[in-house]
């Protein structure tokens, strides 16, 4: 199962040489293998429909129970076989579609890599696999959102659905170890067999998390916005992961957890709230779009509002109507999209409008885009029909029998409507989409239009006759794959029997009776429709998406404000908080926790021990006192060799050597630097701030010197030095305790200290260079005439005095 | 900075300093030295070099450019941790050898040696590059 999972990244990396090789016919050799694993899932439809479980488990980080692990049960399967089925027709589409194009190679590439992870999603048992498989279908969304990267559109697109979806896969995240939490277990299989979570303390937090998770990557109200803007990537990923797979992982998610956190009061209020609000959203502002990939792009949002709405109800007839309205989505919304994408492919445009009587051109691609909108309509004998009656029936059941509580009562009723309006509204512009640009007088195109090639037909051809095969053979779709995915919804084994026609005249055939009248009076004025809604919302003109924009906006500007306190460029502002601080960090604890040393009396030291001190003594004097910089620098290295010759007294030469060379090259460097500043020769600072800043200095002296105090009259520990002493000359073979420390006993510190000192030499060389590289204007006449892009260039040429040299 | 004295002295001084800095490096596992302290002892025999002679010299003298050098000594030092992978044994564990060079006179080689020689590396290319740097800003 790992191996199926694995199998797309490991051909992703091979698609661009192949792509090389045959071209856009490489299309064709690529979908052999979500065709393969289609096959391999078939094998699973069997014994699953007859109830079995299965569960892969592969140990992965066993001490923090993660594992990738994958089970495979009625939902997983349905969604496998999506990904794979639809995956296959897709790669096909996109050999056409993109034929010719630089980068077609790339482009399966992330194609592939997002249908492991989308297979991964929807099959992973452990939760951290989950997540990161989310993750990894938020990343490669990304990528092909952004793939047409030149565009600013485009970029803009992916960034957004990279922001909206990544910090709710965060939100995901901590929702689902909460879940593992509550639950002692981090595997998906096992949570659910433990019953209902609904008593659980925890279980407010975890259903919130897990629900901004799911309402982010299924572009529920407010996060719908991301999804219509998402349609700036190339038709195929438009409808492989933005109809028929990556935006259903939230929905997918919700029915997952359904069993474990459905069926409380908070779940059926949230969730067809939330649902309900998209699903009227999208609709309505699908009606005003004119570009069919937004029609389409808001049609999607307003079913993925459907499915939350339903899958909210926890009733387990309006649950089959989810799932029955799940598959027949993406096959029908699949297709929709590819023709959307064929007519824009063929005729130059999708903008609806310019659009007219292309049947006689493209027969196939029409009887494609006709048969899908039947399916969306939800006509009979399309598969869209069944999911509508079954949808109806559950939804007029729960209406009908009275709860006692008036506001759930009216609840019902209000969804009710709600579904009866949305559906209307999709049929409107579902036949928009497919009847408009075919049908009426032939319409003058940007390029004369006529059929696609096979690669650009064959997909939605496939996916339109198998929204009619799946419900003329209602009963056996019903047995092999709604019933067990319903059961796997609802968390309890099921019976039921499907067919296409209703069995009575009910309220269900009532509703969808209703539904189509309704729908087919709004698009009987379909133009003045479209146009009045496009008043409405340019009348109210502000939406999340302006919102996401102007929290970005915000963002920044609140960064380059702190940023601005911070880092003002002052280097005596600085000196002054770093000092201020360290002389807090000293002495608060010192004073609050440990209370002061106690002053210890003057020793009793040898003659040259106070000549030692006399000469820190006279090296601060002289520094105090010294009439230029250059002279202060100087004096502050000899007070650093007194500090060495302390060293050296009391018995650590290593030490001491150090501190001499440091000393050393610290007063050269200082004076190095100093001569290349433009500072006056001498301190000019006025006495207030002199004063100042001597207060900071002798506090932070006093500081040290009492901690240092307070750690000498600590009792002294020595086991280490014990250790170091018994251990250095047999286990290391060095008698220098200190260097066997640095290199053997403590390499990795060394290691890291001097990866600090590298990239400090690398900063220096930097900055120095920086400033070298940008004289004023007045200096050189040519900077101003080279053009942004030159310059750019030779600021990022790497050292060139230093070839210079060597050369 | 240059005078005749210190033009005429800072070869021959630089070159002192840097072999007593390998001396330094070479005695540092069993007496007081080591790869950090004979790092900046050759450090500042580049640094002295610059001030005396000028910056193009010591480039010259240095073959590579110090950073490179620099970098060099880094991955020397992480290679030298990462041999004892090969073994089996932690990170960073030191190995040793005692090859016979001549019949009854042992050496000793290790892993320690070869880290250290890398932190000398580190040590002496990015002060020599600060320094270097420095000086030459101050010429233009």
């Amino acid at each position: 199962m790992a191996y199926a999972v694995l199998a797309p990244f490991f051909l992703a990396i091979f698609a661009p040489a192949l792509t090389q090789a045959l071209g856009h016919r490489a299309g064709w050799a690529l979908a052999a293998l979500p065709a393969g694993l289609f096959i391999y899932f078939t094998g699973f439809i069997e014994p699953v429909s007859s109830g079995e479980r299965f569960v892969f488990t592969a140990e992965w980080v066993p001490s923090y129970g993660v594992n990738l692990s994958f089970f495979v049960d009625g939902l997983s399967l349905v969604f496998a076989l999506l990904i794979t089925g639809i995956g296959a027709f897709i790669l096909i589409y996109a050999g056409g579609y993109l034929k010719g194009h630089e980068h077609h190679g790339r482009f399966f590439s992330f194609l592939l890599m997002f249908m492991g992870s989308m297979l991964g999603l929807v099959l992973a048992d452990n939760v951290i696999t989950l997540f990161i498989f989310w993750e990894l279908t938020s990343i490669t969304s990304f990528l092909l959102i952004g793939f047409d990267h030149r565009r600013e559109a485009s970029r803009r697109a992916a960034i957004q659905a990279l922001v909206v979806t990544g910090g709710g896969g965060l939100a995901l995240l901590a929702g689902l170890i909460l879940m593992a939490g509550a639950t002692g277990t981090m595997e998906m299989s096992e949570m659910l067999s433990l019953g209902n979570l609904g008593d659980n303390p925890l279980y407010v937090p975890i259903l919130l998390l897990v629900l901004g998770g799911a309402f982010t990557k299924s572009a529920q109200v407010p996060f719908h916005f991301w999804l219509p803007n998402a349609m700036e990537a190339p038709t195929p990923v438009s409808a492989y992961l933005h109809s028929a797979t990556m935006v259903k992982a939230g929905v997918y998610l919700v029915m997952r957890v359904q069993p474990a956190l459905g069926d409380t009061i908070l779940w059926s209020i949230i969730l067809p709230a939330f649902g309900g609000a998209t699903l009227l959203t999208g609709v309505f502002l699908g009606l005003r779009q004119t570009d069919l990939k937004l029609m389409l792009a808001y049609t999607t949002v307003a079913s993925l509002g459907l499915l939350i709405m339903l899958t909210g109800t926890s009733d387990l007839v309006i649950i089959e109507g989810a799932v029955l309205y799940l598959i027949a989505h993406s096959l029908f919304k699949g297709g929709l999209f590819m023709v959307a994408g064929t007519i824009d492919h063929e005729a130059g445009t999708r903008d609806i409008t310019r659009l007219g009587g292309l049947r006689a051109a493209m027969p196939l691609t029409f009887a494609a885009a006709a048969l899908c909108a039947l399916s969306m309509a939800g006509l009979p004998p399309f598969f869209g029909f069944i999911a509508k009656e079954i949808m109806y029936k559950g939804l007029s059941h729960v209406a009908l029998i009275p709860t006692g509580l008036p506001a759930a009562d009216i609840a019902a009723w209000v969804l009710v409507a709600v579904a009866v309006i949305g559906n209307a509204m999709m049929l409107v512009i579902g036949f928009a989409v497919a009847f408009k640009p075919f049908l009426g007088t032939r319409a003058d195109t940007p390029k004369s239009a006529h059929e696609g090639p096979v690669m650009l037909w064959i997909g939605p051809v496939v996916l339109s006759v198998l929204g009619l095969i799946a419900a003329l053979t209602a009963h056996e779709t019903g047995d092999l794959f709604i019933e067990p995915m319903t059961a796997a919804v609802s968390g309890v084994p099921i019976e039921l029997d499907l067919h296409l026609w209703p069995s009575k005249f009910d309220a269900a055939v009532m509703l969808s009776i209703l539904t189509i009248g309704l729908g087919l009076l709004i698009f009987s004025v379909y133009e003045t429709a479209r146009s009045g809604m496009g008043r409405i919302a340019d009348w109210v003109g502000w939406g999340p998406d302006k919102g996401f924009d102007q929290a970005v906006r915000g963002i920044i500007a609140f960064a380059e404000e702190v940023t601005g306190i911070f880092q003002h460029g002052e280097l005596r502002g600085y000196m002054i908080v770093t000092f201020g601080v360290t002389f807090l960090v000293l002495i608060v604890p010192l004073a609050m926790i440990d209370g002061l040393p106690a002053i210890p009396a003057i020793p009793d030291l040898f003659v040259y021990e106070w000549g030692v001190l006399a000469l820190a003594l006279a090296g601060l004097v002289a520094v105090f006192y010294a009439k230029t910089r250059l002279t202060a620098i100087i004096s502050l290295g000899i007070q650093g060799f007194a500090v060495a010759l302390i060293f050296l007294i009391f018995g650590a030469p290593d030490l001491s050597f150090t501190q001499f060379m440091v000393e050393t090259l610290s007063v050269v460097i200082l004076t190095l630097v100093l001569t290349r500043l433009s500072l006056a020769e001498t301190d000019t600072r006025g006495m207030p701030r002199a004063l100042g800043d001597g207060t900071i200095a002798i506090g932070v002296g006093a500081a040290f010197t009492l901690v240092l105090l307070s750690v000498t009259q600590q009792p002294l520990d020595l086991r280490l030095s014990a250790f170091f002493t018994e251990f250095s000359q047999p286990v290391a073979h060095g008698r220098n305790i200190v260097n066997v420390i640095l290199v053997d006993f403590r390499a990795l510190d060394t290691f890291g200290e001097i990866t600090v000192v590298l990239v400090a030499g690398l900063a220096c060389l930097a900055a120095i260079r920086l400033r070298k590289r940008r004289p004023p204007a007045a200096q050189s006449h040519g900077a101003e005439l080279r053009n942004d892009a030159d310059d750019a260039i030779s600021q990022t040429r790497p050292l060139p005095s230093a070839k210079e040299t060597v050369s | 900075m240059s005078t005749v004295i210190l033009r005429t002295f800072a070869p021959f001084l630089a070159s002192l300093m840097v072999i007593f800095s390998i001396f330094v490096l070479l005695r540092g596992h069993n007496e007081p030295g080591g790869g950090f302290i004979g790092g900046l002892i050759a450090a500042s025999a580049f640094a002295i070099y610059g001030i005396g002679c000028g910056v193009a010299p010591v480039r010259r003298a240095l073959l590579f450019h110090p950073i490179a050098i620099a970098g060099f000594g880094m991955f020397i030092a992480a290679l030298s941790g990462l041999l004892s992978a090969l073994q089996g044994v932690p990170l960073f564990t030191g190995l040793w050898w005692f090859p016979e060079i001549v019949s009854g006179v042992k050496t000793a080689l290790s892993t320690p040696l070869v880290f250290d020689i890398g932190v000398w590396l580190v040590v002496v290319g990015a002060i020599t590059t600060i320094a270097l740097a420095l000086e030459e800003e101050e010429r233009e």
